[in-house]
């Protein structure tokens, strides 16, 4: 991406270089033409790179202390807890690091969604984004597992069960899954092993997102391309590292104040109980990042019917880039869908609220019309909409918000301050 | 219109964290205490947390088991603060199972610091047939995997009552206020006067409750202090690097005509 050459300065670094250009690859990253009117919603990205390190770092330490056995886990937990130097803090951090990493990642996602950063040319950053969410959602799914509480344990049955829904094989795949007849000691040992796994997966794949992000450049606020990169553009280094930075150390002020002043308030306490296959708990919730999904999985009378429905609320963002029929990518210039975005945002935060309810009375009705709408707007609203919105007069750069189409000069203030 | 828009989302999103307690509605909500322990700097009412291992030990503990627990904990700072001496009297007043010796045979001995609190009951199967069908939980974590924590175990505590007309109880049940569908195997076991204070509290009901409640709390969270005032300093360092960097932004984006 940089206009010239990297020659690196002594003659072993060019030796180096040369058979492995790693010193290129570094200057490339430090120079990157980043659009200079990033605002703080794309901050994530480096607070996500943060979130996955972190956790990947205290999950090892855990490993060292936890125990994968079912009369064992739930006092390994404790012992690390009680005996292992500052194991709470680990624990703490990595357990809230999770609700931490969905919190951002859902940013992420919805700031895409907002400024059409999944849109042409950007939809295989899009796609790979969307399998390191799945693969979160796994990881963070067999994590919970881990303790052996109750919730871990029925949990587990819950979500396992589902694929008993499958016609004719549903119940050979579930006891497949399973290592056994039942959630037991092998299915904790095979979820304790792709934890583990799982997260270098999506370090894997988040080198191929960054990679995929390097060829078109980053998506902006004002959503058009880049017209001229030394007036529209800053390098990465020291403009956006020190940004990342700022919004980096603001999100650690929360992290710090759930891990050391509430840091059991986001899970639940029926998981300090240890798992016990005779005893059902009154209510089975998932962590709070899962519930919109649950919401539609509960949502459908009929089981297999709500697995498809719930599969399909994931499977359905893959193919976003073309139900969306606009050709402006900003939702700043797109006062129609501007409100759908909103309303949408609403419908997932509803739809989780009454994932955490019993699936009764007036919760089940929510659920529904939540359900209806979450598919609606993506199979009818985003097509619909894109078709016959009106935008509003776009910038024709970053540096120079003139309006296209003779509007009045006012809207580029109008612009700037949306912005 | 998009920071009204935020706004309404944050709003939104605490409104959800704050309904989700009515989730078990048919409970009476719990008795809010003061505790001590509560707040950013909350820590253990060191006092109160010795008085509470009296109770435990001399009501709560021929029922209930604390196997994550071990004597040394006791004198632990952040917790009860035993002496060592105290410490050392209170692990050797139980006899601990130990073994194999050389022979293969099992043998007893006086406890150590380093032993696991006892357990009154050899296994969950012998707990609950000892005690009419209902296993007396284990209380290392108790305070943990209540909704309400602390206020909950307390409530229950003193939340024992007359039933109301019309309920009826099985022999063995009794009726308790704050317990989740107000039947509760475990009898009221506190009346005023029950234990003697080695530092001469009056030991009222409620008193006892409150001081085994902080025991128990401690024993959930025996980092509680630690965790505090190591929350503190982490935050107070961290907005001043955040003050810093964003100092340090400022400058640097200044070179450029964009605001950050």
């Amino acid at each position: 991406m940089s206009e010239h050459e990297y020659v690196p300065k002594s003659k072993a670094a060019k030796w180096f270089n040369d058979r492995l250009p790693l010193l290129t690859l570094g200057a490339h990253l430090t120079d990157y033409p980043t659009p200079k009117n990033l605002n703080y919603w794309w901050t994530f990205g480096g607070i996500l790179t943060f979130c996955l390190i972190t956790q990947i770092v205290t999950g090892i330490v855990l490993a060292m202390h936890y125990v994968a056995h079912a009369d064992l886990a739930f006092a390994s937990v404790e012992h690390i807890m009680r005996d292992v130097n500052y194991g709470w803090l680990i624990r703490y951090i990595h357990s809230n690091g999770a609700s931490m990493f969905f919190l951002a990642v859902y940013i992420h996602i919805f700031r895409s969604l907002f400024y059409g950063s999944y849109k042409s040319p950007r939809e295989v950053i899009w796609i790979i984004g969307l399998m390191i969410y799945l693969l979160m959602m796994a990881a963070a799914f067999m994590g919970y597992v881990l303790p052996w509480g109750q919730m871990s344990f029925w949990g587990a049955t819950v979500i396992t069960n589902l694929f008993s829904a499958i016609p004719l094989v549903g119940d050979s795949i579930t006891t497949w899954l399973w290592g056994a007849y039942s959630v037991d000691n092998p299915t904790l040992n095979r979820f304790f092993s792709l934890h583990y796994l799982i997260p270098f997966l999506i370090l894997g794949l988040v080198v191929l997102h960054i990679w995929a992000l390097h060829v078109p450049g980053n998506n902006n606020p004002v959503g058009i391309d880049i017209k001229k990169p030394s007036k529209d553009t800053v390098p990465f280094h020291p403009y956006i590292t020190i940004k990342d930075a700022f919004a980096l150390l603001v999100f650690m002020i929360i992290f710090a104040g759930f891990v050391f002043f509430t840091p059991n308030v986001l899970g639940h306490s029926d998981n300090y109980i240890p798992a016990n296959p005779l005893v059902t708990p009154a209510h089975i919730v998932p962590e709070w990042y899962l519930l919109p999904f649950y919401a539609i999985l509960r949502s459908v009378p009929d089981k297999l019917g709500g697995v498809i429905l719930m599969f399909s609320a994931i499977f359905i963002l893959f193919v976003l880039p073309w139900l969306d029929t606009s050709k402006v990518r900003s939702a700043v210039f797109r006062p129609i869908y501007r409100q759908f975005f909103w309303i949408l945002v609403i419908d997932v935060l509803m739809l989780g609220y009454v994932g955490a309810m019993p699936a009764e009375g007036i919760y089940l009705v929510l659920a529904r019309v939540g359900t209806i709408y979450y598919f609606l707007h993506f199979i009818v609203v985003m097509p619909v909409v894109g078709y016959l919105e009106k935008t509003d007069p776009i910038p024709m750069s970053i540096s120079e918000p003139v309006l296209t189409g003779g509007a009045e000069p006012s809207l580029a203030r109008k612009v700037n301050d949306k912005v | 219109m998009i920071k009204s828009n935020i706004k309404l989302l944050v709003l939104s999103f605490l409104l959800i964290i704050s309904l989700r307690p009515l989730q078990s509605a048919e409970m009476v909500d719990p008795i809010k205490v003061d505790w001590s322990f509560k707040g950013l700097t909350g820590t253990f009412d060191r006092a109160s947390l010795q008085r509470g291992f009296q109770v435990y030990k001399e009501v709560c503990a021929s029922c209930h088991s604390m196997q994550y627990l071990s004597y040394r904990n006791l004198g632990e700072p952040g917790g009860p603060e035993f002496s060592e001496q105290e410490v050392k009297a209170i692990a050797a007043s139980f006899e601990i199972e130990d073994g194999p010796d050389s022979q293969g045979e099992m043998f007893t001995r006086p406890g150590k610091p380093s032993d696991k609190f006892k357990s009154p009951y050899p296994n969950v199967q012998a707990a609950t047939a000892a005690n009419g069908g209902a296993y007396p939980p284990d209380m290392s974590v108790l305070v943990k995997a209540r909704k309400g924590g602390a206020n909950y175990i307390y409530s229950v505590l003193v939340g024992y009552e007359d039933p109301p007309p019309g309920v009826t109880l099985d022999d063995g049940v009794y009726y308790n206020k704050y317990m989740a569908g107000n039947k509760i195997k475990m009898p009221n076991n506190l009346m005023d006067g029950l234990v003697e204070y080695a530092d001469g509290t009056e030991s009222t009901v409620d008193q006892m409750a409150k001081d085994v409640t902080t025991f128990l709390a401690w024993a959930a969270e025996p980092e509680l202090e630690e965790r505090h005032k190591t929350g503190v300093k982490v935050i107070i360092y961290l907005v001043l690097l955040t003050i810093l960097v964003y100092l340090s932004m400022k400058k640097i984006w200044s070179r450029i005509d964009s605001e950050v």
